[in-house]
This record gives structure tokens, sequence and C-alpha cells, in this order.
């Protein structure tokens, strides 16, 4: 498994980026991931679904798919993807350091 | 005194739990109610061959309540709501029926109205679904009149009804076409969201080989998030543009739309969150859920329904009689994968085996994720299968509710 370095603290991360252990997230390792995901800028609405994502995972153990998330978090499926231009669900779960979602069996 | 236990759905799922259910408990203990908002039960997996003119409505339908045994009443009427505070369903005739114990396999419903301009002006003219009588039917028509361009196959978003059924149609539409002398003249596009042919690496691999063999182009981690029926062209949520001439689409699903109704029955989706080993609802110990209903981490697909079966009716009658429930279900599922030119491919999997190269149910049974004549023959007799062995709940020696690891080949994993 592969070990990057957020915000000065070296974390666990599997083949494709997501993490091993969500526990070993911070906040402030957000815009560095999103940076290398090609978002420069993490806004507000940016956040609420990265906090949305995370408290889901927390609660139920999976991320919500583009779809859930669009029903659910206040932010509509279109902005989703204006905001996390190459798939919401995978990247805001990338930045929120859960694992990939998966609602697609 | 006589509990009742209230089925909703008389599709494959409530069908074999009731009758499994009736002849494990008596009628003294239990009554056993099925309720359905109409009295056709569609052979499901009969649509994919109806657009190619393999098989006819009439074919695939039969009646619901002739699948129930003796001692099941069954009901015809759509379902209002269910309240779960007071173990009520009130149904859309006005009436409304108390349970002691409520088992759900409603099954998935399309959404087509989600995705913008899809039912629009080219819906069931050059725009179809297959995933329903009426569309099935209509294309049938659409594609007997085709002489030649571009046939966009597009899944909207997962999770569907039978994740391999939109590749067998591309398998099928590559062998129709040949067979009428147009394959030259036919583009085929395979628009998928996810990021190969299938979900799990071994199979999307091996089936990603075979679309590649049948000059099948594919299109991956496309969502659509807009059918302009106009122009005929799918557009991405990212700007990527897939003219067509046909588009056959498999839209969005989610649960039925009385779940919606149902104060904190469902998920957003509409669909039951579910122990997946256990089966029964985490909305209420007294709710249970089978099926394409259930919000739980495996395919929506019949086999599952068949396999839960045996499962939910062990843990019904457990919990009628107060004992702790078996948490044995490991997501079971298996399918044959037409691949067209009288051969199919077969693919087994559960929770945490993805489907592997190797043989079912035993290394001298039918191959796995290969093209064979032989798999072919079982998916053709699977029909009569059904309607005479799954649907009445009898037992098949040798095909068990869990999945069989002798046979797999576990080794491909480290290919992956």
């Amino acid at each position: 498994m592969p070990t990057v370095t957020y915000a000065g603290t070296d974390v666990v991360v599997n083949d494709e980026g997501f993490f091993e252990n969500p526990e070993a997230w911070t906040p402030d390792m957000a815009p560095e991931i999103a940076q290398n995901l090609g978002i420069d800028t993490l806004t507000d609405r940016h956040w609420q679904v990265i906090n949305f994502m995370r408290q889901e995972y927390l609660a139920k153990g999976t991320a919500p798919s583009v779809r859930a998330l669009g029903k659910t978090s206040g932010v509509e499926v279109k902005e989703l993807y204006q905001l996390f231009p190459k798939g919401p669900a995978k990247l805001a779960a990338m930045i929120a350091g859960i694992p990939k979602p998966i609602g697609c069996i | 005194m006589t509990k009742r236990i209230v089925i909703l759905g008389g599709g494959t799922g409530g069908t074999l739990t009731a009758n499994r259910l009736r002849k494990a408990i008596s009628p003294h203990e239990a009554e056993i109610v099925v309720i359905d908002q109409n009295n056709q039960h569609i052979y499901q997996p009969g649509l994919l061959f109806i657009p190619f003119g393999m098989a006819t409505l009439e074919e695939i339908v039969r009646p619901r309540s002739r699948q129930l045994h003796s001692g099941i009443e069954f009901r015809e009427t759509a379902i209002d709501h269910v309240d779960i505070q007071a173990d009520q369903v009130y149904l859309s005739d006005g009436s409304s029926l108390g349970y002691d114990v409520l088992i759900i396999g409603t099954g998935a419903v399309l959404q087509p109205e989600e995705t913008e301009g899809l039912v629009g002006p080219g819906w069931m003219k050059n725009v179809f679904t297959f995933y329903d009588p009426e569309g099935a039917v209509a294309l049938h028509q659409a594609l007997d009149a085709f002489t030649g361009g571009r046939v966009a196959v597009n899944v909207v978003d997962m999770p569907i009804k039978c994740p391999v059924a939109p590749l067998e149609f591309c398998f099928l539409a590559d062998w129709y076409f040949h067979e009428r002398g147009i394959r030259d003249k036919v583009d085929l596009i395979y628009v998928t969201p996810l990021d190969g042919a299938f979900t799990k690496p071994v199979a999307s691999k091996a089936l990603g080989q075979l679309l590649s063999q049948k000059s099948i182009e594919v299109i991956t981690e496309y969502n659509t998030g807009q059918v302009d029926e106009e122009k005929g062209r799918l557009i991405s949520y990212d700007g990527r543009e897939v003219p067509y001439d046909i588009a056959v689409m498999i839209p969005a699903h989610g649960g039925s739309p009385y779940i919606g109704r149902s104060e904190g029955l469902g998920d957003e989706l509409n669909f039951l969150p579910t122990d997946k080993h256990t089966l029964q609802t985490t909305v209420k110990p007294n709710i249970f859920a089978l099926g394409d209903a259930a919000g739980v981490p495996t395919s929506k697909a019949g086999s599952v329904s068949h396999f839960e079966g045996e499962i939910i009716v062990e843990n019904v009658t457990r919990f009628l009689s107060g004992k702790s429930l078996d948490a044995s279900f490991d997501g079971h599922s298996n399918c044959f994968i037409e691949s067209g030119f009288h051969k199919a491919l077969l693919i087994d999997f559960d929770y945490d085996t993805e489907p592997l190269p190797g043989h079912y149910p035993t290394e001298v049974g039918m191959p796995l994720l290969k093209e064979s004549h032989l798999n072919h023959l079982g998916k053709l007799m699977f029909q009569s299968f059904y309607w005479h062995s799954l649907l009445p709940g009898r037992d098949i020696p040798g095909i068990g509710s869990s999945m069989p690891t002798h046979g797999k080949h576990f080794e491909a994993l480290e290919h992956s």
C-alpha cells in the first residue's frame, strides 16, 4: 500500500488513492488532496458535500452515490459536477478520507 | 391466535417466499396474504429477447395468482402507504390490513423522468428501454425497421436490475445485425457510468475483451446528464456527447413510490435499509425485505431473490416463535450472460467473492466466465425451471443458497 503525506502527516492509501483508515483523516488534509485532484480551492459548497459524505459514511458504513447525494446533501447533481467535475461521489469521498462509494454493484 | 404475514409484491421474491412459508407454517399458526397492483407475473429475464424477436410477451407473462399455492390469499390492489408504527398497510382501494410480519418484495421501478429530456419527443420513437414490456415490444419494431446507423446502449446510473443485461443486449444486437447481413452498417456503442464493462475486475476484463472482439465501442465513466432527443445525442454532466440513431436506455432505478409515502420506511432512493445477512430491515424488527427492494450490496437479480427466499423463510419462522435470527445470507448471486451465436457465459459470486473462472456448482459443472453452448442451453431451459421449481419453492439438489467455492479458480484474482 502506498504512503502519502498530507498536512505533514503520513497516511496509507490504496492504489486508487482512497484512505485505508478513515480515522487518519483531518480537515486540514482536504485542500492538499483536492489540489492533487485538480480542485484548486475548496469553497463552502465543496465543504458542504465533503462533510456530508463523511457524516453519512460514519453513520451508515457506506458513502452515498451521486444520485443519493443530489437528493440529500442540499447540493443538486448538476452543481455537484461543477464542484467535482471528474465524478462527485468518487472525488468527494477521496477528499473526505473515506473509502470509494460502493453504490455500483 | 392466528398471526398474519403480509407480503407486498407478487414477483419472484414474494411468490417463492409465500409458497415456502406456506409449507413451513400451518394455516392455523399464520395466514399469508400477498398484495400486488396487478395480476401479471413477468419472467423478467425474457424481456431481453423480445427486441430481437426471440421471445414474445405472451410467452413470458402468467397470472401471479396462479403461481401461489392454496392457502395463500392474493389481493390485487396498489399500495398507498405503510404505517410502520401501527403495523398497518393502507391500500389504494381504501381498505387497510394489519400484520404481525411484513415482507417487502416490491422490487425496483424505472425512473426515466429523473433524466433531463429522456421522456421527450424521441421516447418510444427512437429512444427505448427494454426493461419494461411496452419498451421491449416497441424496440423490436424499431430494430426490425433499422437499416444502419448508430445504436447507443446507455446505463444511466447504478444500481440497476440485472447489471449484465445491458451487456447481453449489446452481444445479442451484434449477432442480430450480423444475421440480417447489416452488421457492417451498424455502430454499436456501450455507454456506462462504470470504469469498465462490469463492476468487478476479473469479470470486467473478460467481458471487456468480449466487447472488443465483437467490435462494440465502450465509453466509460459516463454520467448521463441529458438526452437531447431533437438532435439525437446523449450529453454527460462533463459535457461529452454521444450521437445516436437509436438509443437503448437503462433508466435510473428506485424503490416503489409507496415506500416514499411511508414515513420511516425507505432510504433516499426508496430502497429498504436491510441487514445484509438476516434480511430483517433496520427500520423495524417485524419488517423483512428481499429482492430488488432490499438495500443490500449485491446484484438486483432474480437469482438473489431465490437464494434470499430460503433465509427469509427461516428467519420469519424464527421471529414468530421468538428465536434469534439466522445471519447466513452471503449475497450469493449468479447469472447467465447471453453472448450471441448460441453461446452464453455464467457468473457466480457473493458479497466477498467476485465472479471468477472455473465451474459451477462443482469442478464438473457448467463453465464460469467463459463462453459455451452449454450455458446458452442453461439460459433457455431456465424459464421452465423458473415457473415449475423456483417459484413453487422446491429445493434443487446441488444448488444451495450459499455460494459454492469448489470449482472456482481463485488464482485468477492474482492476475487481475
